[in-house]
């Protein structure tokens, strides 16, 4: 019992816990599960396919995390972040106004970049409200939540753009003769960056107080209107890079359908990889299982029959469950009620 | 009950775990009176009020109110208001974004047959309120296009409205101009002679002698004495308030003082915040201990802060070493060289759940820069290094510090300046809060760095023992100014002299 709870007080106690859990339940459902079998030279299964959709969400949630840590808001944008850089891309691909192409107006690179770089230039929009204006985050991220999107949707003309050019295809998919899906490269790219990123460099440090004590931390020498700025900028960057992926798997700019909710997704990541929601100490690997534990969840949900419009039911109760359970008064509580039990205990 | 006396509290005390807030106070006010609660930080005087207008419930004592038989206990200040106690804060509490009317009379709008608010009435009798204040208004437009004072005038019209028979301000002054004060001063007077008793809650000596008629005075939750105006000179009210007889004053012995050098480190001439702190001059030179004295709420912090740019100085020079300096931020001081622990340790000091470590290396990093992480190893021992030199109590170096005692939070805010190697050390209340054994420890240590480092520094303390320890030289605060210097020979009686100003 003793170890259980040293256990329990682990950081990444609850994101593990939420995955062992969730891929029990698929064990004794259905353990076809975790077959994983070879077709067309490609891994297939449902374990490949949740590494493989989780990855926007762990992309996602490498800035959410930042964000969330260092201001105690979150960023609502990214969702329609990613559709806009997934427009952005693909309208520089295939030139304005062109709704399907098989030839490349400029080199493919370069519409990629342009479209991270949208991200970039959304994350740098919602950094300088949050922390030079001072605005809630989560009002700051609405305008884009909003925005951006119909943004995308002018870029590609009011139309879904295709770009019907086969190496666009492989960042979303998988590269020819590797039997693993390139997303989880990219996830595993972008999470190595951040990671040495904040493990090489004092950043951890800086947001960590930052998000504790900001006003400590700028007398302590540390430019806190920066550092909550870089945290918005590598998110926008981090959705950039998702919607470029999620564009490929469709090789399409499709505005209205690319992130939707995925914003959600990264939120609740966070939250289930045991962070707190009210900024301070982070945990970027706890977020990375959290995001991969709600794909999971989701296509658990799939093989289940259960339709993909009544899916986000059992997330809300997920979300419910954490949130409660993560509340000061409920913490209070569940302490109450322990000395409460243990005044009993002492009577009898 | 006598028929002048309003309101009479005996014998009040009131515990907090750990701490005695009250201990056996008094308070006695009459019609007519305007009457100075004084009494150093934590003296007391929020508690009583709060005790008295039943934000807090009392652990012994009576409380009698004129026309109220018996003591009486009030459990909230609604019930309090019933009895008409009114209390207006330091912040105004009221909506900035309703009307001078509205914040008037909200929660007893008048009323039309129908039910719904009577705007007319509301409105028109709001103006008859603010014109018999004198205050001539435009009652119908929002109160956040008024100044401070003006919202504080409406916060004491809607408390006098509500048939107040006693009012309590509790720092009213702190965010008003001269003028604005006078105002407020206006407004006490004319109620004064109508017959209302008011608390008057407040750090400014000045303003005591300008509009009250009594003080008490508390210390240590204690009631030290209640006294007329006229029998207090400002120097018997200092020693008041610090528990000081003149009889017993010994002049404590000034330790030595010969490594001084001539080498100037800090200049700052016509330095100034806005509504903070007047333009100050400041000078320190190699090795000195300077300190700085007056009340809480003279502008003690408000003169560091500003040369460290935690306030960014809007006027006036400062020069570090013979080179001028423009700090913006206070990562430009600490690139220069400065260092400063906060007085505010739990909002300014403290990164609560970062570890031990984390938040000693926490300014050197910040020195160093992002990019040059400090390596692990090297944290550890820089961390070690301090734990072990300044003693600091902790389960280990990784601990985070809000689990550490006061004393040894304040020890790791001190190593974090330590570890920069600063060539100029502003230490704001090191000592508040923390045992007798740890605040020697202080002491000595603020002279062993001056002595063997050549380190100027700066020490602030309400406690003017610690500072004649310690300092050679002491700037005098008052009223957010600096009104003088005092060297030489100084003893407990100059000292407190000095801050009272004016005799």
């Amino acid at each position: 019992m003793e170890n259980f709870k040293k256990l329990t007080k682990q950081p990444l106690f609850l994101p593990i816990f939420c995955m062992i859990l969730v891929l029990l339940i698929n064990l004794i459902k259905s353990p076809a599960f975790f077959s994983i079998s070879i077709n067309n030279g490609v891994l297939y299964g449902r374990l490949i396919d949740i590494l493989n959709r989780g990855s926007e969400i762990a992309i996602l949630a490498v800035g959410q995390t930042l964000v969330v840590a260092v201001s105690a808001g979150t960023d609502i944008s990214v969702g329609s972040v990613m559709s806009l850089s997934a427009c952005s891309c693909c309208m520089l691909l295939a030139g304005y106004g062109n709704n399907s192409v098989s030839v490349l107006a400029v080199p493919m690179i370069v519409g990629m970049l342009f479209g991270v770089l949208m991200g970039g230039v959304c994350g740098a929009f919602n950094g300088a409200l949050v922390a030079k204006l001072k605005i809630q985050p989560m009002v700051a991220t609405l305008i884009l939540f909003t925005a951006a999107r119909a943004i995308g949707l002018l870029l590609c003309n009011n139309q879904i753009t295709y770009i019907r050019y086969e190496p666009y295809k492989y960042l979303g998919n998988f590269f020819p003769g590797c039997p693993i899906p390139t997303p989880l490269f990219v996830a595993i790219v972008v999470i190595l960056i951040v990671g040495i990123l904040l493990r090489k460099t004092a950043l951890g440090l800086y947001i960590q107080s930052v998000g504790i004590n900001g006003r400590a931390a700028r007398i302590s020498g540390i430019n806190s209107d920066v550092i909550c700025f870089i945290c918005y900028l590598v998110c926008g960057l981090c959705a950039g890079i998702a919607g470029i992926v999620a564009s490929s798997r469709i090789y399409s700019a499709d505005s209205n359908n690319i992130g939707l909710n995925y914003e959600l997704d990264a939120i609740l990541a966070v939250a289930l990889g045991g962070n707190s929601l009210g900024g301070g100490k982070f945990n970027l690997a706890g977020s990375i299982i959290g995001a991969y534990t709600i794909q999971a969840i989701t296509t658990t949900l799939l093989a289940m029959g259960v339709s993909t419009d009544k899916a986000p039911v059992f997330k809300a109760i997920i979300v419910i469950i954490i949130v409660v359970v993560q509340a000061p008064a409920f913490k209070a509580y569940m302490a109450a009620r322990k000395a409460q039990k243990a005044q009993v205990k002492e009577a009898a | 009950m006598d028929e002048n006396l309003l309101i009479t509290m005996r014998d009040i005390s009131k515990s907090f775990p750990g701490v005695k807030a009250l201990d056996h106070a008094q308070f006695t006010l009459r019609k007519g009176e305007i009457h100075a609660l004084m009494g150093e930080n934590g003296a007391g005087k929020s508690t009583l009020i709060k005790v008295l207008t039943g934000v807090y419930s009392l652990d012994a004592g009576e409380i009698h109110v004129a026309g109220f038989d018996g003591p009486i206990i009030n459990h909230s200040t609604l019930e309090a208001q019933e009895k008409g106690i009114a209390t207006v804060y330091q912040e105004v509490n009221l909506c900035p974004n309703l009307t001078v009317a509205e914040n008037l009379f909200i929660g007893r709008e008048p009323k039309t047959k129908l039910g719904t608010i009577d705007w007319r009435t509301m409105n028109k009798r709001a103006k008859e309120i603010m014109d018999g204040l004198e205050i001539n208004i435009d009652v119908t437009i929002a109160l956040e296009n008024y100044s401070l004072a003006i919202q504080q005038m409406i916060a004491i019209a809607r408390a006098v409205d509500m048939d107040c028979k006693v009012l309590i301000l509790d720092e009213p002054t702190s965010s008003l101009d001269d003028n604005e004060v006078e105002k407020l001063f206006k407004v006490m007077r004319d109620l004064k002679a109508k017959g209302v008793g008011i608390i008057f809650v407040t750090h400014f000596l000045e303003q005591v002698y300008a509009v009250c008629d009594t003080i008490t005075v508390l210390r240590n939750g204690e009631f030290a004495g209640e006294y007329t105006v006229e029998e207090m000179p400002r120097v018997k009210l200092v020693a008041a308030m610090l528990g000081k007889d003149f009889d017993d004053l010994a002049s404590i012995k000034k330790e030595g003082a010969g490594h001084v050098s001539d080498e100037v480190v800090v200049d700052g001439k016509g330095l100034s915040h806005k509504g903070t702190i007047k333009p100050f001059d400041f000078e320190i030179r190699k090795g000195e201990v300077v300190g700085i004295t007056g009340l809480l709420g003279s502008g003690r912090s408000e003169m560091v802060r500003c040369i460290y740019g935690a306030d960014k100085a809007q006027t006036g020079t400062l020069k570090f070493k013979g080179n001028e300096l423009n700090i913006k931020e206070p990562l430009d001081a600490i690139k220069a060289g400065m260092g400063y622990l906060p007085d505010d340790r739990k909002a300014d000091g403290c990164i609560g759940d970062l570890s031990v470590r984390e938040n000693i290396i926490l300014a050197l990093q910040a020195r160093n820069g992002m990019f040059k992480k400090i390596p692990i190893s090297k944290q550890n021992e820089i961390a070690d290094k301090f734990i072990d030199m300044l003693q600091i109590k902790t389960a280990s170096r990784e601990t985070p510090i809000n689990q550490l005692s006061g004393g040894n939070q304040q020890k790791v805010i001190l190593a974090r300046w330590l570890c920069t190697h600063p060539d100029f050390l502003i230490l704001d209340e090191p000592t508040r809060g923390i045992d007798i054994g740890t605040k020697t420890e202080f002491q000595k240590l603020a002279l062993k760095f001056a002595e063997e480092e050549g380190m100027s520094i700066v020490f602030i303390s309400s406690e003017i023992e610690e500072m004649l320890r310690t300092c050679t030289r002491m700037y005098v605060m008052r009223d957010g100014a600096q009104v003088g210097e005092i060297s030489g020979e100084m003893t407990q009686e100059s000292v407190m002299s000095a801050i009272a100003g004016g005799v």
